[in-house]
């Protein structure tokens, strides 16, 4: 119930939001979970295995139970924490994971057959009959299994991820991060305190304690404000600091519009990557769960959220409330809640002395043995000395001690230690280079300690980067620490939980070890306990304890399992923020794309590119058609297409000659000016990496292209030969890709076409594979004479803002004399009839033997890949190598399909090659393809079968030269 | 015989909150890559053409008559003027012009926005004027100089510009919608 | 993890594409070096020798890195 005054909400604004359908009222500051209980409302959700009922278990980041579905529809976000999503008008909440209501969950059948579902039953179970597995088991279970649901639109927003660098991160506002934050602060250090809360201030925000003479909240606020009016302090509010990452780089998920309600252009989450030279650690801690039978009834919660909610929030989360723990804080709990009108009907403390009080009955040394209540607690069994006894209570607040959160701190590989005295594991030293933890984090437990401690973090870290720590201010606060209870693992007669999420008790963790699953990280995977969404922040020190109690080790649980990001949960959506749609990765386009896709051209990507596929023409009703028409086009009129996605590298220098030697096979050396030689590169492995062309500009000046997808490898791999391999020679190159359009011209009327862009023609005279400068259009461009269609061809080059205009000119002349532009469906037949190959033949498998250019591996060099080349593997005449293939009765062949003898088992064991591209040849009207074929050059004129199993295909195919149309190349020497 | 229009590297420049954007105009571009033991015989030669030094690591260099970008070890951009012919032989001289899509970004939002695509530390105390650094934008390569306290220029290859124009535009966008 | 590139700084990973063992390249005929050289690597837990391509500027960085920590022992530097 809300309590008439206090709280740091707005009072004068109503707000209203949804849960479950139903209305419930809210003001300004509070979470869902806060205006739940405000409104009475404790039953919020259901567990994981066995469906048992859920309430509110804190009042922080680490809520085990309260996971609502966020909105409708769209982007509706599942598995939200209730005590972290804030409140906005008009919001809806749906509880998870029952059916068909929260209040009449059918699968709570579940519980019932439980003694089935104890520790590691998915590997002792549906196992039988075999065939259920897939037909019953697995299809109930996968509808069974998750919580919330995604819906397939994420809506509208879409997160970010962004960039931030700092001299010092500190991780968490309390007090001992404020102080850090301001001493480094002060100093002049570059600080960016990141608080996952919406405001700063740490638990002082949830407590009475007093700093410096203010209310804590108050004495917060008062640094808040001059940490923000520093230029040199960031304070990033909604932000959790999520992982500790190598070279003090950390991760952090800001919630920038999950607050509030969702709108275009503004993203729920940012994910941060913060690089700090030095980091603090001020996590603070979490309060620690007491374990005894029944205790995960809605009802029961943590002393310290208890206290949270009346002090921040002005709510009593029940009207007879019960206390569970010892020392001072639980006291402080039950003075705040009679302050607040709530009937305390006992404090049941484990310290057998404990005292008395005044207005409440107080049970030293007693404990809780049961509760009852099924969707919400109305009783607690407890027992003291002899006796056993029931109390009344709708809630029970319990305090087993503090967990210092040290996850980050472990992000690294180490393993925090446990600390007998303070009853906690603690951060080892050292553990992340640059980050020290202070404060509660670090096992530190009163308030003035850890401002003291937070300060000298931060001042340290401040001079060790070369700032003046400025004089030591350290306000007055309380000096004592709580007091821990002696044990928080109870032994009952009912099942005792201890992971609320995944429903695991320690019955099942006793079970783990007897079975022989007694290590941490074995019990963890059999149990499942702490593989929740809180990863075990309120089960893991209960159920190590538990553990190291079966396993017979004394002094407290023996080790944790690996601490591994994100310290919270993080959407998916953040982490690949940018990269949805058309930002996955950037897009290339050439001088060529306006006009193409004007003229309607489907796009295909080569790489990063888009080029165009093949250019629809009125009448023609499937790509073929138009394929086929570009294809015959170009073979007796003249086609236009734009190559300037080849990579193009300028090879300069003295020893320009010699790099270009030792990465192609051939020699480049004795390559005269003027002209241009086709090249193959070799892995060091002796494979083919790429093709391409060799033209040489000058006695130190070359220009070679490689293919479009593998431009930006060659790249790489010239700077690892140039920088490592041969630093002795006198060579640079650089990529001249994006500086030049370029585009084929191919067709008997080719050099009639170029003739009308040309003043001066004589360039068009180069011989076969020759360059020339040429000025086209009156602007100085290269021409360079080869051909990758077979028809007389030329490639014209013209300095790349002059691409766009060129194109269009090019294609409207080339459609004056009857042809046109022609796309990549029609550039890949035209070289498939003339068996030229592409990286469908050259794909990290093939030798320059295979397909047919052994004679271009030189003897009288050395050149990377030669002597792996020369293997007896890499030689043998049995290798599969490239052949022609026609299909005799003119079936369709694919690429990727087996080669068979005929007469052979089409099986695996029995395949002699495979087809690497096949088409529909135009010019020949039949179906055609190049493949590679045990033996192949020896078997020309043999039929042997090709399958494709995929298709069903099953064919006989002529075994020919891998060269359908004119051998000799008279057309492109003309 | 009718020239040919020079195409520019961006059709259309968005008008986006925070941030202002324009097309650089540099003109001419040279790549200048000195060959082994001819980088201070360069360097002196530069100084008296142009008055400026071959760039150092990270510099962008500034003069009436030309700009010297850095772009890489051993590479820089000379940008406004032809190269004088005494360089040929000296150093590997390779046209560039053009092959870059060049956008000036300016306004209150420009740090903002950039702290989400580039992942280098682009604040004034670290990276003053005239500084420049090879590094990403988005998944592009890219040259980022700054030229003003509110000013910067951002250099991807000529083929990526739409990509350029899409990324700033959805984090300029974002950046504004921040409650 | 942050690597170091001699001519740019301390930049973020992404920025670099690894390339191998920093290996001497033996050259020659095929045999027992080259086939070492090509095909056979060390995996220490420990101190690695290694290549890097930083991609925007084109430096081959070598680097001695931790494989168990991933402290640079020796940052970036010329090959």
């Amino acid at each position: 119930m809300r309590l008439a005054t206090g709280g740091m909400i707005d009072r004068e604004t109503q707000l209203s939001f949804r849960f479950d359908g139903r209305i419930v009222h809210a003001h300004p500051g509070d979470t869902v979970a806060s205006a739940l209980l405000a409104s009475g409302i404790r039953l919020v959700g259901r567990s994981f295995k066995y469906h048992r009922p859920r309430g509110i278990l804190t009042a922080g980041s680490e809520e085990p139970n309260a996971l609502l579905t966020v909105g409708k529809g769209p982007g509706r976000e599942p598995n939200v924490r209730a005590t972290v999503q804030e409140v906005w008008d008009g919001l809806e909440t749906q509880s998870q994971n029952r059916w068909p209501a929260l209040s009449l969950d059918l699968m709570a059948v579940n519980d019932l057959a439980s003694p089935f579902f104890g520790a590691g039953f998915y590997y002792k179970t549906f196992m039988w009959p075999r065939k259920a597995w897939e037909a019953l088991y697995e299809p109930v279970i996968r509808r069974a299994a998750g919580l919330g649901a995604l819906h397939r639109d994420p809506g509208p927003g879409e997160d970010e991820k962004a960039f931030a660098f700092c001299d010092l991160l500190v991780v968490g506002g309390g007090p001992a991060g404020l102080m850090a934050a301001l001493a480094a602060g002060r100093a002049g250090a570059r600080v960016i305190l990141a608080e996952e809360d919406t405001r700063l201030g740490g638990r002082l925000l949830a407590e009475r304690e007093h700093v410096g003479g203010q209310p804590g909240a108050e004495w917060a606020a008062s640094v808040a404000a001059e940490l923000a009016a520093m230029p040199n302090v960031r304070i990033m509010t909604r932000t959790a600091v999520t992982g500790a990452y190598d070279g003090g780089t950390y991760g952090a998920l800001e919630r920038v519009g999950a607050h509030l309600a969702p709108e275009a252009d503004r993203p729920r989450y940012a994910f941060w990557r913060i690089t700090a030279k030095r980091a603090v650690l001020a996590a603070g801690a979490l309060e620690r769960a007491m374990t005894f039978s029944g205790n995960d009834r809605p009802g029961v919660m943590m002393a310290s959220a208890v206290r949270a909610y009346l002090n921040r929030w002005a709510v009593a989360p029940g009207k007879e409330v019960a206390i569970f723990g010892t020392g001072r804080a639980a006291r402080a709990t039950a003075e705040q809640l009679l302050d607040a009108g709530v009937t305390v009907t006992g404090l049941i403390d484990p310290d057998p002395g404990a005292r008395e009080a005044q207005d409440y009955p107080v049970f030293p040394g007693g404990h809780v043995i049961g509760t009852h209540g099924r969707q919400g607690l109305s009783l607690v069994k407890i027992s003291h000395g002899l006796v056993e006894q029931n109390i009344r209570a709708d809630c029970l607040a319990t305090a087993g001690g503090w967990n210092p959160q040290v996850n980050i701190a472990c992000h690294q590989g180490a393993r925090p230690v446990w600390d007998a005295e303070r009853a906690a594991f603690l951060p080892p030293e050292g553990s992340v280079p640059g980050l020290t933890p202070a404060g509660s984090a670090n096992g530190t437990f009163s308030t003035a300690a850890c401002l003291t401690e937070g300060w000298r973090a931060g001042a340290i870290a401040a001079e060790d980067m070369g700032h003046k720590a400025p004089a030591a201010d350290l306000p007055e606060a309380e000096e004592e620490a709580g007091a821990t209870p002696a044990s928080w693992v109870y032994e009952g007669p009912g099942r005792a939980w201890l992971d609320f999420q995944n429903d695991v008790t320690t019955k099942d963790v006793k079970q783990s070890a007897a079975e022989g699953f007694s290590a941490p990280e074995h019990m963890k995977r059999y149990t499942t306990q702490g593989m929740a969404t809180d990863q075990g922040k309120m089960s893991n020190v209960n159920a190590l304890s538990v553990l190291a109690a079966a396993t017979g080790v004394a002094g407290g649980p023996a080790g944790t399992t690996t601490y591994r990001p994100p310290y919270v949960p993080v959407p998916i959506s953040a982490m690949g923020a940018g990269a949805r749609g058309s930002g996955f990765a950037p897009i290339r386009r050439s001088a060529s794309d306006a006009a193409v896709r004007e003229r309607g051209a489907p796009m295909v990507e080569a790489g990063l590119w888009y080029r165009a596929s093949y250019f629809p023409r009125a009448g023609e009703k499937t790509w073929r058609e138009a394929c086929d028409r570009e294809v015959r086009m170009v073979r007796h009129k003249v086609g236009v297409c734009d190559v300037s996605t080849l990579g193009k590298i300028d090879v300069q220098g003295p020893d320009a000659a010699a790099f270009l030697d030792f990465v192609y096979t051939g020699a480049m050396s004795t390559l005269k000016t003027g002209r241009v030689r086709y090249g193959l590169m070799l892995r060091e492995d002796g494979y083919v990496m790429d093709d391409g062309t060799c033209a040489r500009l000058g006695d130190s000046h070359y220009l070679i292209t490689t293919t479009t997808a593998a431009a930006g490898q060659v790249m790489q791999h010239f700077d690892m030969v140039a920088q490592v391999l041969r630093p002795d020679l006198d060579v640079t190159f650089t990529s001249v890709t994006e500086a030049w359009a370029q585009f084929a011209v191919a067709g008997p009327q080719a050099r009639v076409l170029l003739r009308t862009l040309m003043e001066d023609d004589t360039p068009l005279q180069i011989p076969f594979m020759g360059v020339t400068d040429a000025r086209v259009m009156g602007v100085p461009g290269r021409l360079f004479r080869i051909s990758f269609s077979g028809e007389l061809g030329f490639e014209v080059a013209v300095p790349v803002a002059y691409g766009a205009a060129l194109w269009r000119l090019i294609v409207a002349q080339a459609e004056s004399l009857g042809g046109g532009a022609y796309g990549m469906e029609a550039l890949n037949v035209l070289r498939v009839e003339k068996g030229f190959i592409t990286h469908a033949e050259i794909d990290g498998r093939a030798t320059a033997g295979d397909i047919g250019l052994g004679s271009m591996m030189s003897t009288r060099k050395d050149y990377i890949g030669r002597a792996a080349a020369e293997r007896e593997g890499l030689t043998d005449p049995g290798r599969e190598r490239l052949v022609g293939l026609k299909p005799v009765d003119g079936a369709r062949l694919t690429a990727g399909g087996f080669l068979f003898s005929r007469g052979a088992a089409a099986e695996r064991v029995n395949a002699e090659g495979y087809v690497t591209s096949a088409c529909h040849s135009a010019t020949l009207g039949r179906d055609i393809a190049l493949a590679f074929l045990k033996r192949g050059p020896e078997r020309i004129g043999e039929v042997v079968r090709f399958v494709d199993h995929l298709r069903g295909t099953d064919v006989l195919c002529l075994v020919c030269e891998p060269t359908f149309i004119d051998p000799a190349g008279g057309r492109m020497r003309a | 015989m009718p020239r040919l229009f020079e195409a520019p590297a961006f059709a259309e420049l968005p008008a986006l909150p925070g941030l202002s954007l324009a097309e650089g105009q540099w003109g001419v571009v040279t790549e200048v890559a000195p060959f082994k033991g001819e980088l201070e015989g360069i360097s002196s030669a530069l100084q008296e053409a142009f008055g400026l030094d071959y760039p150092a690591p990270g510099e962008s260099q500034t003069g009436d008559k030309a700009r010297l970008l850095w772009v890489g070890p051993g590479r820089a951009l000379l940008i406004g003027a032809e190269p004088p012919e005494w360089l040929g032989g000296r150093a590997a001289l390779t046209g560039q012009t053009g092959a870059q899509a060049v956008l000036l970004v300016d306004g209150p939002a420009v740090e903002a926005v950039l702290a989400r695509l580039v992942p280098v530390d682009l604040s004034a105390e670290v990276f003053p004027e005239g500084r420049t650094a090879r590094t990403l934008i988005g998944h592009m390569t890219a040259s980022v100089t700054r030229l003003g306290p509110a000013t910067f220029e951002l250099v991807v290859m000529r083929s990526m510009s739409g990509s350029l124009l899409h990324d700033l535009t959805r984090t300029a966008r974002q950046v504004a919608a921040r409650p | 993890m942050r690597i170091r590139c001699p001519h740019c700084g301390e930049r973020d990973r992404r920025e670099f594409t690894w390339m191998g063992a920093a290996l001497e390249r033996p050259g020659g005929s095929w045999g027992e070096e080259m086939h070492a050289y090509v095909f056979l690597r060390e995996n220490p837990a420990g101190p690695l020798a290694e290549l890097w391509h930083h991609d925007p500027c084109g430096a081959m960085v070598r680097a001695v890195r931790d494989t168990r920590t991933h402290e640079m022992i020796e940052p970036g530097d010329a090959p």
